[in-house]
Order: structure tokens, then sequence, then C-alpha cells
């Protein structure tokens, strides 16, 4: 078990009230293919002072192939992670990865909603399980500390280098889907990651593919598909003028970075596809590094040097339209005094 | 001691099949207080008629108990043949042995009992009735109707042709409501405006007809006959009797973008204005919203901004001081007429309603909803009737029309059908087709009802006709690709996704009741459902009464109606309210409650559950005029006789004439009594 400690960074105006304590949810997802993911989150988590535990014992959450098996095992399966939060004391438990968040949050829904299916859980687990553990998505945690993102860019002592970036949120399938699941956004016109960029600074897209198929699991077993959903993705992204692509989930991300060499086989410009953590933690000056940015296949170094650079001419050219100014000034009340 | 007389109806065999009459006849003779018991093979006929009547002389009876159908069948027949004998008609009750009993029942035996059991009951209850008199109310002969629309043109023309006078109330500046928008009209694509505009001036002129425009229902008091309702008459800013209707204000207004509502905001208008040439009456409004001089009066300029609309009104009509005034009218009747607003699609929606962000209204500009496609195909509308798409003015080759939008959701908070939509899209659908002869009309349905007079026959023609492509299924997304709109659909009957670049879209949304409509009816008391329209007092037959008597309901303030639908039910509620008017006064059952001032505590709960708003405040003087307390006091006239009062009432101080606890108690003894 590892806890992330909160250092005190806010200042007095952004201590917002603690949370009640948060479990937390990987998956395999964020301990293997989407390790950035996880760091982003907690240097994120903890520069926002969320403090998160990671659930002692987790197990699979049955994703894709559990409840495709069977009704039972794809209850069970996350249900027992839910029993695991339960008996450690949380109230809550987030799941970043949108597939365990979908699986989490519906087995959830199914022993609330069937109470012979409530009895049997128990048994089947071998633990004791009451239900009480709500879920959290990724993106409902920030959308709510989106004031305090804001905040704190606003006192950042580096210039941010997201700010007026033109950025396509990209929100798939299971982050907003099915609606009686995933409940905290509009499924059809989700916005929730649009108004997280905003309070970075960022200029979110208005654009088409906003919740279209990534391809999904299918990335292996029906490469042709999900290299042709992914170039209409991104081809729309680029119409839409956005430099890079955002997800929240570590499916989308691969099929997106993972299969963008086979998409832009035509010798298109990469685009970058980051994770809505990595954004966040740009925007509140976290270094590259603790971010996993290195990590991608799409390499985004050249990307983020860029934005830095940017963002310092940007800088260095407000200081000296606000220095010109201060010269003015004084010039001026100098001839008033010598007048 | 009371003499009650007992006839058991045999109905035929509807009763005798199963109930032993003969022995519910003999068993009652020798019932405490029964002076008389017989029975007969008709009793609603007329010798079985006189047999009661010549029963009450002979031997005096003091009350009469009529062992036969339901009270809803006969009683009235029964209390009519006892008066006509000289005794008071509410001495007299029905003793439901047919629906109650014979119909219901095989054994005989266990039904004689049964029946012997029921006609005991009523026995003591009659024992306990107190001779009434009908409520008498005087009827004032002059309705209200409100809402200018066609539903209420034609309720108003209909009462006023019936020689009576209607008050008529509209909102707007002129009536015609959204008929008036209307290109041509389904299943006979006949010129809306041509039907229409007569009628509207058929009722402007009318000698019974007083129209108030630019107007709202601001409260209502009263009851079914005595109606006292005010109307706040908008400011103007416009004298009405100077005005011509020359059109001078307007040309000369410098304010000219103001997006139309008439036109659904694909036209503009001035901020002094007539919503459409044919504006009934034709008298402008300004709108104090979006004119310079009244900004500029809200900025606090020392100096009017403007002043061109009266500098050029020649009669001096235009007055910037004008302030709403408050008119008084007394009515005996009042039609409801309010009409429909349409849903709003996009995301942001009022009253907890959800949008469909995904269909692009109002980010995507060549995405629009029926009425502006009236407006498009309108020969009188912004593009003088060519179908041109509002972002370019193009002339659109391929059209979307999508049936069910917000209809049949319950996601988006409307379960219900809309019912006009499949035939006013198969109609926009064959505009289109009949103006654009190269054009491809593409409709995406659930299914297609189209139920009614030649309304199959019509949507079967712009398919078969016309060649609109007719597709079963939903559509996901709408969004703007270059200059094309992009609708990604799903075919339901082959399986498969549809991709279609079109260059317009028409959204067939959802119908709402009219805004305000709620508070409205919260003014009048009557009820409506979840949706906000206004509940009828029975879905079969009353449909055009609500549950308040005295108001009425015409149109699609009440579900979603079509116009033959509309102007049918509006003649229907002007039949009603004529009826209404036939007597100088109402005569009423007086089955209404009634209190005990003595008993009464003033606690109000009464006031709070009557459903009717017939219970008021009395207050009890004095001689030397001091108030000493305050009773609850049932005004006859609104009381329905639902007894919801008497039920919450803490001190038994309110009771039901005819249903008094006296008497049910005395029914209730009289089943536990004997076996």
């Amino acid at each position: 078990m590892s806890t992330v400690a909160a250092p005190d960074t806010g200042t007095a105006a952004t201590a917002a009230a603690p949370r009640a304590p948060l479990a937390y949810y990987p998956g395999c997802s964020l301990h293997g293919t989407s390790r950035e993911f996880d760091e982003s989150l907690r240097a994120v988590l903890a520069a926002l002072r969320v403090p998160i535990t990671e659930i002692d014992d987790w197990s699979c959450c049955g994703a894709s192939s559990g409840h495709a098996t069977d009704h039972l095992l794809g209850v069970a399966l996350p249900a027992r992670n839910l029993a695991l939060a339960e008996a450690q004391g949380f109230k809550s438990v987030l799941a970043p990865c949108a597939a365990c968040y979908n699986r989490l949050s519906a087995a959830r829904l199914a022993v609330a909603g069937d109470t012979e299916l409530a009895e049997r859980i128990p048994d089947v687990l071998g633990r004791p399980f009451a239900n009480t553990v709500e879920v959290e998505s990724v993106m409902d945690l920030l959308r709510e500390a989106a004031v305090m993102i804001e905040e704190k860019v606003a006192a950042a002592l580096t210039p941010n280098p997201l700010e007026g970036l033109r950025l396509a949120a990209y929100y798939g399938c299971l982050l907003v889907r099915p609606p009686e699941v995933a409940g905290y956004d509009d499924p059809e016109a989700p916005t929730s990651m649009d108004e997280v960029l905003a309070a970075c600074g960022a200029n979110p897209v208005d654009w088409n593919m906003k919740v279209e198929c990534c391809g999904g699991a299918f990335s292996v077993s029906r490469t042709a598909s999900v290299v042709r959903l992914g170039r209409a993705i991104i081809e729309d992204a680029r119409r839409s003028g956005a430099e890079a692509l955002v997800v929240a989930c570590p499916l989308c991300h691969s099929n997106l970075d993972l299969r963008q060499k086979a998409i832009m086989a035509r010798g298109e410009e990469p685009m970058p596809v980051l994770f809505i953590t990595q954004v966040v933690g740009l925007a509140l000056g976290l270094p590259a590094a603790a971010l996993g940015l290195d990590r991608h296949f799409v390499d985004t170094e050249p990307f983020i040097r860029r934005l830095v650079e940017q963002a310092a001419v940007r800088a260095a050219a407000e200081e000296k339209v606000k220095a010109e100014a201060a010269a003015k000034a004084a010039a001026r009340r100098g001839k008033a005094e010598s007048a | 001691m009371s003499r009650i007389g007992i006839f058991v109806c045999h109905c035929g065999e509807n009763i005798a099949r199963t109930v032993d009459v003969a022995a519910v006849a003999e068993a009652l003779r020798d019932h405490p207080g029964v002076a008389w018991s017989e029975d007969y093979k008709y009793m609603c006929s007329d010798p079985g008629q006189s047999l009661v009547r010549k029963a009450i002389e002979e031997h005096e009876l003091t009350g009469v108990v009529v062992a036969a159908c339901s009270p809803h069948m006969h009683e009235k027949t029964f209390r009519r043949a006892c008066a006509a004998a000289g005794l008071n008609p509410f001495m007299c009750e029905m003793a439901n042995i047919r629906e109650h009993c014979s119909w219901i029942h095989e054994d005989r035996d266990e039904a004689t009992a049964k029946a012997i059991d029921i006609a005991r009951t009523i026995v003591e209850k009659v024992k306990h009735n107190r001779p009434l008199e009908s409520i008498r109310i005087p009827v004032t002969k002059r309705a209200l109707v409100v809402g200018g629309g066609i539903a209420g043109i034609q309720a108003a023309l209909d009462i006023a042709d019936g020689g009576h006078e209607v008050v008529l109330v509209e909102k707007e500046a002129s009536i015609g409501g959204h008929m008036s928008q209307l290109s041509e009209t389904f299943p006979t694509l006949d010129c809306s405006q041509c039907i229409l505009t007569p009628r509207m001036v058929e009722a402007y002129q009318h000698p019974n007809i007083k129209l108030h425009t630019w107007s709202e229902v601001e409260s209502v008091d009263g009851y079914i006959g005595n109606f006292t309702v005010k109307v706040r008459k908008k400011a103007r800013s416009v004298d009405e009797d100077l005005c011509n209707g020359c059109g001078d204000c307007q040309a000369a207004c410098p304010a000219k973008k103001i997006p139309s509502e008439f036109e659904a905001g694909l036209g503009t208008r001035t901020a002094i204005y007539v919503p459409f040439p044919q504006a009934v009456p034709n008298i402008p409004v300004l709108d104090r919203q979006n004119c310079t001089l009244f900004k500029g009066r809200r900025k606090g300029l020392a100096k009017d901004a403007c002043g061109k609309c009266k500098e050029a009104c020649l009669r001096g009509a235009v007055d910037y001081d004008t302030e709403d005034t408050f008119v008084e009218e007394q009515v005996g009747a009042i039609v409801v007429a309010t009409g429909y607003g349409l849903y709003s699609i996009g995301r942001e929606q009022p009253e907890g309603l959800k949008g469909y962000g995904e269909y692009g209204y109002g980010e995507v500009p060549d995405v629009i909803d029926g009425l502006q496609f009236e407006r498009l195909a309108s020969a009188s509308g912004p593009t003088a009737g060519a179908i041109l798409r509002p972002s370019d003015g193009k002339e659109p080759k391929t059209v979307v029309f999508v049936h069910c939008v917000g209809s049949r959701d319950p996601e988006k908070g409307m379960s219900y059908c809309s019912k006009i939509c499949c035939m006013y899209n198969a109609k926009h659908a064959m505009l289109y087709k009949h103006k654009v002869h190269d054009g491809r009309a593409v409709a995406f349905y659930m299914d297609v009802r189209a139920a009614g007079k030649g309304y199959d026959e019509f949507s079967r023609r712009a398919i078969e006709e016309d060649e609109a492509e007719y597709i079963r299924g939903r559509v996901s997304r709408i969004f703007r690709e270059g200059d094309k709109v992009k609708v990604w659909g799903f075919d339901t009957l082959s399986g498969e996704q549809v991709v279609i670049d079109a260059d317009m879209v028409v959204l067939a949304t959802a119908m709402r009741p009219q805004a305000g409509a709620k508070e409205l009816a919260q003014k009048l008391n009557v009820s409506y459902d979840e949706h906000g329209f206004i509940n009828e007092a029975h879905p079969k037959l009353r449909p055009v009464e609500t549950n308040t008597a005295g108001v009425f309901v015409a149109g699609a303030c009440q579900a979603p109606r079509d116009i033959p639908d509309s102007v049918a039910m509006a003649s229907a509620t002007a039949a009603k309210v004529m009826s209404l008017f036939s007597a100088d006064e109402l005569e009423r059952e007086p089955a209404v409650a009634v209190v005990n001032e003595t008993t009464c505590i003033g606690c109000m709960s009464c006031e709070h559950v009557c459903p009717y708003g017939a219970v008021e405040v009395k207050e009890i003087r004095g001689r030397d005029g001091a108030l000493q307390r305050t009773v609850a006091s049932v005004n006859p006239g609104v009381c329905q006789g639902c007894g919801t009062c008497q039920a919450v009432c803490l001190s038994k101080s309110i009771e039901l004439e005819t249903f008094t606890d006296e008497q049910v108690y005395a029914e209730i003894n009289a089943l536990a009594a004997w076996d």
C-alpha cells in the first residue's frame, strides 16, 4: 500500500475543506501500459491536495472479458474491490481507467437494483459487502476541482504553457456512457473535460468526434478497424484546429497513440495524445518527467518544448509591455512633478 | 317516525335472474320505519313511476328507497317522480342491487341476502335525510377566452354568434397564434393564412367580441357563472384609438435588426412593430426591451436617445409614457386556449428537461426546427417562399427531416407523442420537393402515425409521389463538415448505419404547453399534468371541461393537437358555454359541504385541501361589530361535493349534504346489525 502525502502547496485562498479519504483503484492499465496516467494522476492530486490511498490487495475488475463471459462473474469481480474498499473504511473509490470506472459503477448499480444478487454476492466473495462505496471518475473529480485548478494556474510562478492552446477533448464511450452508469455528464454531448481544459487556460475546440468509438479492445484482433476509426478521430480533431488530443482512458490512449504510426501512414504530422491529468499537471507547472510525458509513442518532447518556449516568449512580451507602461507612467509622474 | 316506501325493481331479467326480488320486498316490509314495500318488473317505466307516486300519496310516505340500478342511471327519474307527488326529491335514494349485486353474483340465495342488506342500509340512510333545496346561482352571460390562436378565435366566434358577449385576451400584439406562421396545412395543402386571416378579421369586427391584445390574465376570482377577471393590458406605447396602422413608425424606427419572433428568428423586425402584415389588430407595439429610447432611459440618460417613431406618427398615437393598465371583466364562463410552444432542442433546457446537444441546434445554422421551415416555405416568409438555407442562402439539395425530437423520449422528459409531427414532416418533404425538383428529402422516423381523415393517404403521397426517402431509425449525431451538415443515423430495417451529407436538417420538435400555462392554470384553479398540459375533467366523456366548473379547455394547451382537432374542441367548448348560458340561473344539486359555524374552530384545514378553492374565511362579529372569531365558509357555487374537507375536519364541523357522518354511520350500523 502506498499513500501519497499531500504537500502543503495551496495558498490560504485555495485551501479547500479536506475531502473524505478517497480509495484509489488503479486497475491493470495504470500499473502497466498506462503508467504515465498513474504518475500524472498522483502528481496532480498531490498538487490539488486530494489524498488517495491505493486499495490493499485489489484485483482485476473483469473489464471486457468478465462481463462478456458471465453476468455474475462480471459483477463479482468489481464487487470484490468495492468490498475491500468498504472493509478498509472508504466512502468512495476513484477509478481513473474508464473501463474500470464503468465496471465498478455498473456492479454497484446491479447490486443496488437486485436484492437477490445483493444477498448472493457476499457468499460468492467470501466477505461481507454492503455496497456503500461510491465510484468516482477522474473527470468528475477534476471538474469539481476546476475552480481550484484555475486559481492555482493563475497563481503559478512559471508561465502557463497551455495558455490558448487548442486541444480536442476526446471522451470515447465508457467515460460518459451508459447514462445510468456514468451519470455525471451528458452522454451524447459531454462537457466535463472541456470545462477542465478551459480551467487550465487551454482552448478546447468544438469538434464532432468527442464520443465516437476508438475501436476499444480490438487493437490486436482487428487492427485495421481500429486504424480506420482512429483516423476519423484524429483527422476531425486536426480539422477543428486542435494541436493535441486529450483522453481519460488507457484504451483510447493506446489506440490513438500506439497505433498512430499506422493511422498516419500518409506522412501527416503526428498528433500528441495526452492524458487529462498530464494536461492539468502541465498547467500547474509540474515537471514533464513527473507526468510521464516521455512514455508516449508519439514523441511529445518537441511539442512540450515548443509550448514552453512560446510561453516564455509570451511572458517576456507581457513583461516588456508592463515595463514600458510602468516607465511611461513614471515619466508622466516626473513631468507632473517638475511642472 | 319515518314512513318509508320500498320499491324493488326486476329490471326485466337483469336483477330478477339472480336476486329473488319478491323476497327482498318481503324482507324489507317488516323493517322498522318501512310503511310500504312492493316489487315491479320495470320500476323506471311510466307504470312503475306511478306506483311510486301512488304509494307516496296513499301511505303518506316520508321517504323512498328504490332498490334498482345505480344512482347515475335513474336517481333523477325517481326524484322527479317523488317531487311530482309532493315529496322533497332529496328524500329519495337508490339502493343499487344491479351493478353492485345481481350483475356480479351468480348464487341466487347469496345475491338475494346481499340485496336485502343493501336495501336496509339505504333505508337507514334515508331515515337521516333532510329535505334540501337545489342551489340556484345567477349567471353572467358573458365569456372570457384566453388565447387568440385558432382555437380561441373559433370558440370566441361560436359563442359570439350564439348571441353572447365574449372577451378575447391575447398576450401577443396580434391574434392568429401559431397557425398564422404556417405555410400550408395538411392534408389538403391549403394556405394557412388564407383560411385563417378572414376568421381573425371576423373576430375583430364582431360586435359581440371585445379584444384585448398585448394583454394577459392577471387574476381570477369567483366561480361558475360569476367570475371576475383582472386583465393586464401591457403598455403598448401606441394609442389603439388614434393609430390607423399606416406603418410610418415602423419605417422610421432605426433598430431594424431585432430577430422576429413571428419569423422564428429567421427574419428581423423593428423595435416598434406589428408582427406580420395581416396582424389583427393592425396596431403596432413598442418592444421596450430593444428600443433605443428605452435602452437609454434604463441607462439613465438625461435626454431621450431616439424618438423617431413619435416624430413620424402624424396622428400623435405614439406615447412613450404609457404604463400597464388593468381592466376588470365580469364573465360567467372561461375558455382556456393558450396553445403550445416548441421544445427547445439545444443543450440548455428549462424545467429540468434534457437537451439534444448532439444535434447541433443553435450551433449549426442549417439545423432548424419545424416552425422555422414553415417560415422558409411561406410565401410571406423571409425568403418569400423559396427554400434557402439560413447559413449562406443557397438552395439545399439534400434535406433531412428528423421525427420525434424530444417526443416519445422519456430520457428527455417527454414520454408522449406530439401527434402532428408525422403529418407536418410529410408536408415539409412535399413542399420541399414541389419547390426543389431535383432535391432529395430524407426522413428519419420511429413510426409513421397518420391517423385521421385523409392523413395516411397524405403521408403515403409524400413517399410514393414525391419520392421522399423514409428511413426507419434514429439519428445519433448532426454536425457541420465544410458546408455540409453531416447526419449520422441508423436504418433499423436494414440494420445498417446511414451517413448523409445534407445541406439542411429540419428537426420535428416536441410540442410543449405555452410558457406561462402553469401559472395561468394556477390562477384558474385547474389541474395540469406533469408536462403542464391542462387536465380535462374526464378523458372520454368530459374532454373540454376542467375540474373547475365553468372553466373549459380547447386546443393544444390540453394535449398536442392539430388544427381540425383544436377547432372541433373550440366549438365544443362554445356549445358547453352556451348551454351554461341558456338559463338565467344555474341549478345545482345541493350535495355541497356545509359548515357548522358553532363548532368550527377556524383552523382552515379544509381550505388547504379543497381542490376547487371553495372554502373561504368568514368573520363572525358581535353586535358591536367587533371581530369575535373566524370560521370556514363554503361557497356553494364553487363546491363540487367531493368530501375531502369532511375527511380532514378536526372538529367534525364540515359535512357534505347527502353524505353526512350521521347518514354514513347509520349505513354502517345497518350493515353491522343484521346478518
